[in-house]
């Protein structure tokens, strides 16, 4: 549960007060304007009917005289009390002749006769002081006449509005309130499974993962999107794990072989030819495994990523040229008939130098696994986004379940653990390419395999 | 043909003959790796003398005239790039040969740029070594570019691009005729494999395969056979020589 503390340190209650205090800030607003209009239709429209009123009273002393105005004034003063018309005519001296008015206003009218007055106590509901509107007129300096309405209903209407801004401007904040509560406190609970997972992995649980609700959300795209990091984390210390295995095994072992044939060699006489070939086989395995260890270094550095600081534009056709040129004499010697294709010249930015070794890489392997009487081939092709350097043959091929495998350090199949290499060979490849921006695609020549790197232009 | 490679005896250099003996200065703070490459040198006839850190090594540099300096890039006192530029700016014009750990083409980069003259990442073998050294040292032989080479009854126009063996021409592909001239310039020294790749096809890297053998397989088939003398020898856990045995 949330305490008060923890409430308003929430950052999604301060959003929530936040978009309180504009709401009612809205509310407000929109009850001044219905405010505005609404009071300023309904004094138009007392002001056209005391108008009208005249207009009436007008006609009648234009025809009957004063005689006909005091009748038409009477009469209209008489009508049920629900018209809340006023009328009063004086004399010169503001003494009453008739009208349901007792007395002259004091109050002073505008310029155009237009005058607010009290008259008296209210006589119905709610009591108070009723106000009412009117237009005085001087009837050839004889006679006054005051003809008006009252305008209790526009005070009425105009109070009725402020109440209910009132009550509307409380209702937003007590709903604001709730809602600003059970929102910080369901984003709360979202955003405390990911800290409670993210604490749970930092004390060792590697896998643990941050549950996704399964609404598609903002929040399930962010544990969709932290779940995918840890799973690209674990499976880096997983690879790291790996590698270290690895070395122990692949390197431990060679070293062993060294350290028992040194062994051996001491109990031979110095002199011998026996003991020239021990040291001798055994500088070609202390070889290999400065081999392994280059290797492997190459491939840390690729990984590292730290060589993209010096990209410059590379002719793959060039590059292509260069690995043929090298290993066409080998193919040859082996049988094998050797192709090389391009479509035209392309450069990308890229390492020369890795990039080289990488295709070299492929070809090698390509010689190593074609059958005898068997076709290497490497082709360079692109369009307008990729390019593509392709390396194949007809050897054996590598089936489809063991591809992803043979990119991790050290992985030989068991059919080509009698052929010399290291298992690092596309480790390199994988970790160039990935480098560049690319990937590496191993596919079916049928038979054979067929490694392709496929580039970003 | 093969020849042992044994670094007990003088191989290369001193084929031709008695010359003085070279100076070689070590700057490298590893003890061990600088006793080993001082040992494997004087065994091949170098006298070397070695220093521990980067100020000592570059005093001793100034100071007296070495044939050639084997340089670790790091170095306590003074890092080896500072060493060489630092003794570039006195006017020594000493062979720098780098050791170094750092194998990133750029790291080499940086380190020829700094007035290095070869570059070789640790771990190596030392016939590596050696011949890169020997290498460095007769480049600065025949400082001038020759453009006639000749080794025995081989000889070489590299202008006119014709290669001739008792007189008579052998047509050669132009990756070949580089590969002859840079076995030419070097003769009667060991050029490795990675010396040969670095400079024939300028790339750095380790083949796994004998792609380079294949090459020079057939390069020798066009050199040596059908003469009685074979001038293109292989040198066992080493690489390759060419040299008219006399």
């Amino acid at each position: 549960m949330l305490d008060g503390r923890q409430l308003l340190r929430s950052s999604i209650f301060r959003i929530a007060l936040i978009y309180l205090c504009l709401f009612s800030a809205s509310v407000l607003v929109l009850g001044g304007i219905i405010y505005w209009i609404t009071v300023g239709s309904l004094t138009r429209q007392i002001d056209a009917t005391i108008d009208a009123e005249i207009t009436g009273l007008a006609e009648q002393f234009d025809q009957r005289g004063l005689l006909g105005l005091i009748r038409a004034i009477q009469r209209r003063s008489d009508q049920t009390p629900d018209q809340r018309g006023l009328y009063l005519l004086t004399d010169r001296n503001y003494a009453p002749l008739a009208g349901n008015l007792t007395r002259w206003p004091d109050i002073k009218p505008s310029d155009e006769g237009w005058i607010t007055f009290p008259i008296g106590e209210a006589s119905g509901e709610g009591g108070g002081i009723d106000f009412g509107r009117g237009r005085v007129f001087d009837l050839g300096g004889w006679y006054h006449l005051l003809v008006g309405h009252d305008i209790r209903e526009r005070l009425f209407v105009s109070q009725m509005i402020r109440e209910s801004m009132a009550i509307g401007v409380a209702i937003v904040i007590g709903l604001s309130l709730i809602g600003g509560v059970l929102m910080s406190r369901t984003l709360r609970r979202q955003i405390d499974a990911i800290n409670r997972t993210s604490r749970e992995i930092m004390a060792g649980d590697l896998a643990r993962r941050v549950p996704i609700a399964g609404s598609g959300d903002e929040f399930d795209q962010l544990a969709g999107n932290l779940n995918a990091m840890l799973d690209k984390i674990e499976q880096l210390l997983a690879g790291v794990r790996q590698v270290s295995d690895n070395i122990a095994h692949d390197l431990r072992s060679p070293l062993t072989r060294l350290r028992s044939r040194l062994e051996l060699t001491l109990l031979q006489d110095s002199g011998s030819e026996a003991y020239r070939l021990a040291i001798e086989n055994t500088i070609a395995e202390a070889d290999k495994l400065l081999q392994t260890f280059n290797a492997l270094l190459d491939i840390a550095q690729a990984e590292a990523g730290a060589a993209r600081r010096d990209f410059e534009p590379i002719d793959l056709a060039a590059l292509l040229d260069d690995v043929a040129e090298l290993y066409e004499p080998a193919a040859e010697e082996r049988g094998l008939g050797f192709e090389a294709t391009k479509q035209g010249a392309v450069e990308i930015p890229g390492d020369r130098e890795l990039l080289f070794q990488a295709l070299a890489n492929l070809v090698d392997n390509a010689l190593k696994f074609a059958p005898e009487g068997g076709q290497v081939s490497v082709a360079l092709s692109f369009d307008q986004a990729r390019v593509r350097l392709c390396v194949s043959d007809n050897g054996p091929g590598i089936p489809a379940e063991y591809r992803d495998k043979v990119r991790q350090r050290f992985y030989r199949l068991e059919a080509s653990r009698s052929t010399p290499g290291s298992g690092l060979g596309l480790s390199l490849v994988a970790a160039v390419v990935e480098l560049h921006g690319g990937r590496l695609e191993l596919g079916d020549n049928e038979p054979g395999l067929k490694a392709t790197l496929d580039l970003p232009r | 043909m093969t020849i042992e490679a044994h670094y007990d005896t003088a191989l290369t250099t001193h084929a031709e003959g008695p010359e003085r003996i070279m100076r070689v200065l070590v700057i490298e703070d590893d003890a061990e790796t600088a006793s080993y490459i001082a040992k494997g040198l004087g065994e091949s006839g170098y006298a070397v003398d070695i220093a521990n850190d980067g100020k000592d090594g570059l005093l001793m540099a100034v100071g007296e005239d070495y044939d050639i300096a084997v340089v670790d890039r790091m170095l306590p006192g003074l890092d080896g790039l500072s060493l060489v530029e630092t003794l570039r700016r006195t006017g020594k014009h000493t062979p720098i040969l780098f050791l170094s750990a750092l194998g990133g083409v750029d790291d080499r980069v940086k380190g020829l740029r700094s007035g290095g003259d070869d570059y070789l990442v640790k771990p190596f073998a030392f016939s590596e070594l050696l011949a890169r050294i020997e290498a460095l040292l007769r480049r600065r032989g025949n400082a001038a570019v020759e453009t006639l080479l000749r080794e025995g009854d081989l000889e070489m126009d590299v202008l006119a691009r014709i290669v001739r063996r008792g007189g008579e021409q052998i047509p050669l592909q132009p990756r070949e005729f580089k590969l002859l001239e840079y076995l030419l310039r070097h003769a009667g020294q060991v050029v490795t494999r990675t010396m040969l790749l670095e400079h024939v096809w300028g790339y750095h890297f380790d083949p796994q395969t004998n792609v380079i053998d294949v090459h020079i397989s057939r390069l020798r088939q066009k050199v040596d056979r059908g003469y009685d003398q074979p001038l293109l020898h292989t040198v066992r856990g080493a690489g390759y020589m060419l040299r008219a045995s006399s």
